[in-house]
């Protein structure tokens, strides 16, 4: 262990403890970059981190990379020796989710959406290859099944701390999961709430709009958002993501109205909003197609 | 000619199994690796096209797509085809996708032949290549690259319960005014999952058969306009836009059969009463 060959020093250096912000009482997140994955960043790009109760913790998110996740988890370890039980994986996303093989050692359950492992079947093995390319084969991580699948609503409890766990119609994508925290307050949104960074659709704008409108009713004073700063005032929080997603439907409908195509659409829609977002240019115009897919069967 | 095609179809998917254990598709940003996407193109050339040459296509055929994928599974892409020549059909090949023949069109006596739109899946950095075959049965070429999509955009697309919840439900509509005997521009959209299926993934223990269009035929009061034989290729929900020349009020049909050997049929009048009109029915095997 304290060799001095430069696998090991590696190694050690790999799992490393990272910085984290409690945001409540016992709960710690780990801001992430408003990046796309590099090798510098290991793909540590979301906002992830965990929950402490009297007997137990939970991890939400994984993480972006086996390295992201072994990180995070010398980060627990550093602040408790409660077992971790629960490990949540929020929707299907990469950057949330391949750090899962790093706490397959604990044996916790790993907690998803009902419609998650169809998605990683669909997408698990693209997400792999492709981050494989960028981390490399022994630093990317993969894709582990979720032993506990959540329909509507379930509920985990870690000693004195019991989490509401809700399965949320298609949104940012068809598998996203949220968690309620009710001893402080706090809501774990994920990717059902992006900060700062532009967000990225990949389910339904409809969707995503009726859920976030759903979830700005829940009884919460602070709102963990997926990307973006570690902590938000909710409901007040949601309200950029709700504008920015607003004039995406309103102008794409516009376009299509117009007559417009989908190449020029993705040119116009939702200018207006590019000052206001962390990589704007990077994921509007995947966005506007996303909304234009789906929009022009309503027309 | 159903079979010739199935048999090249197969030739095909043979050499991209080839290339994709030989050689894997080659994800980095950078283009010294034009020597082995030369070699690709150059194998499935010869898969497709058995020998024979292919011509630049400067001023006969014209390929455009975005530079970058910004939804991987939603590349939209336009082939513009010489005025002059006339042109009996299209390939669009996508080199580096597992099924790389996206689509093969053949026109007919109705077709207005000269400008065509699709949106088709892009697995990674690729060349992607429009082929146009003349009249006289010449084959002309222009090529793209594309860079892959990034984020977390996959070319299996998001969810597609929606596309199988009202799968073969269409829609088209004109692209301007409706004047008899003059080139018009129509755009159809059909709803189909378009899904290469998955074999059972090991993880997941999740499984789900292959649901695709195998072809699609338009034809206005009664002469085609087009054959399309596709494949995987093609998004999720495709749009197709083609040109034809209606003579007079009339009839578009469009047949759409798919790898269930589900038949779906939509007929619109032309020119219809603005955007949407038309009443798909399917008939064949029920979805899955």
């Amino acid at each position: 262990m304290f060799s001095f060959r430069a696998g090991a020093q590696k190694r050690m250096e790999e799992t490393r403890a990272f910085a984290t912000e409690e945001v409540a009482p016992g709960i710690h997140i780990r801001p992430g970059l408003d990046e796309d994955v590099t090798p510098r960043n290991e793909d540590g790009i979301a906002n992830i981190g965990f929950i402490v109760g009297r007997d137990a913790v939970a991890v939400m998110d994984p993480g972006g990379s086996l390295i992201d996740g072994q990180r995070l988890r010398a980060t627990i370890r550093r602040t408790t020796q409660l077992p971790i039980k629960y490990v949540v994986m929020s929707h299907v996303h990469p950057d949330h989710v391949f750090g899962a093989p790093a706490f397959q050692i604990d044996n916790p359950t790993f907690v998803g959406h009902a419609g998650l492992p169809r998605a990683l079947a669909m997408r698990g093995d693209f997400y792999r290859k492709r981050l494989e390319d960028a981390l490399g084969k022994e630093r990317a991580g993969g894709l582990v099944a979720p032993t506990m699948l959540v329909q509507d609503h379930a509920e985990i409890d870690l000693g004195g701390r019991v989490l509401t766990l809700t399965a949320h119609g298609i949104a940012h994508t068809g598998c996203d999961l949220s968690v309620l925290d009710r001893n402080t307050g706090t809501l774990l949104a994920a990717d059902l709430l992006f900060v700062r960074r532009v967000p990225s659709l990949d389910g339904n704008l409809r969707g995503w709009l009726k859920e976030l409108a759903a979830l700005q009713s829940v009884s919460a004073r602070r709102a963990v958002p997926g990307h973006g700063p570690t902590s938000v005032h909710w409901p007040s929080g949601a309200k950029d993501l709700e504008r920015y997603l607003g004039t995406l439907l309103r102008e794409t409908k516009e376009a299509i109205t117009k007559g417009m195509d989908l190449e020029a659409a993705v040119g116009t829609v939702a200018q207006s909003e590019r000052s206001r977002w962390a990589l704007f240019d990077d994921y509007n115009g995947h966005n506007v197609t996303q909304a234009f897919k789906e929009l022009e069967w309503e027309q | 000619m159903g079979t010739v095609k199935q048999s090249l179809l197969a030739t095909f998917l043979t050499v991209a199994t080839l290339f994709s254990a030989a050689a894997p598709a080659n994800d980095n940003d950078n283009d010294n690796d034009a020597a082995t996407r030369a070699s690709r193109w150059q194998a499935l050339q010869k898969a497709l096209f058995s020998g024979r040459s292919l011509h630049d296509g400067a001023g006969i055929v014209k390929l455009d797509a975005p530079p970058r994928a910004l939804d991987a599974a939603l590349v939209p892409i336009t082939v513009d085809l010489s005025t002059v020549k006339p042109i009996k059909g299209v390939y669009v090949v996508i080199d580096n996708n597992p099924s790389p023949l996206a689509a093969h069109f053949t026109f007919g006596p109705k077709a207005d032949p000269h400008s065509l739109k699709m949106r088709v899946r892009v697995d990674a950095y690729t060349d992607m290549h429009a082929i146009a075959e003349s009249q006289d049965g010449q084959l002309f070429v222009a090529t793209r690259f594309v860079k892959a999509s990034g984020g977390c955009s996959a070319p299996a697309g998001s969810d597609d319960s929606a596309a199988l919840a009202d799968i073969g439900r269409m829609k088209l509509h004109l692209i301007g005014d409706f004047v008899a005997g003059k080139p018009e521009q129509a755009v159809l959209m059909v709803r189909h999952p378009n899904f290469n299926g998955m074999q059972m993934n090991q993880i997941t223990r999740f499984y789900t058969p292959p649901r695709f269009i195998r072809t699609i035929d338009a034809s206005y009061e009664g002469g085609s306009i087009f054959h399309l034989d596709s494949d995987i290729s093609m998004s999720t929900d495709p749009v197709i836009t083609f040109g034809f020349v209606p003579q007079a009020k009339g009839q578009l049909k469009v047949v759409v059969k798919d790898s269930k050997d589900a038949k779906f049929d939509g007929s619109f009048d032309i020119p219809g009463n603005g955007a949407a009109a038309g009443n798909a029915a399917a008939s064949g095997a029920p979805g899955a």
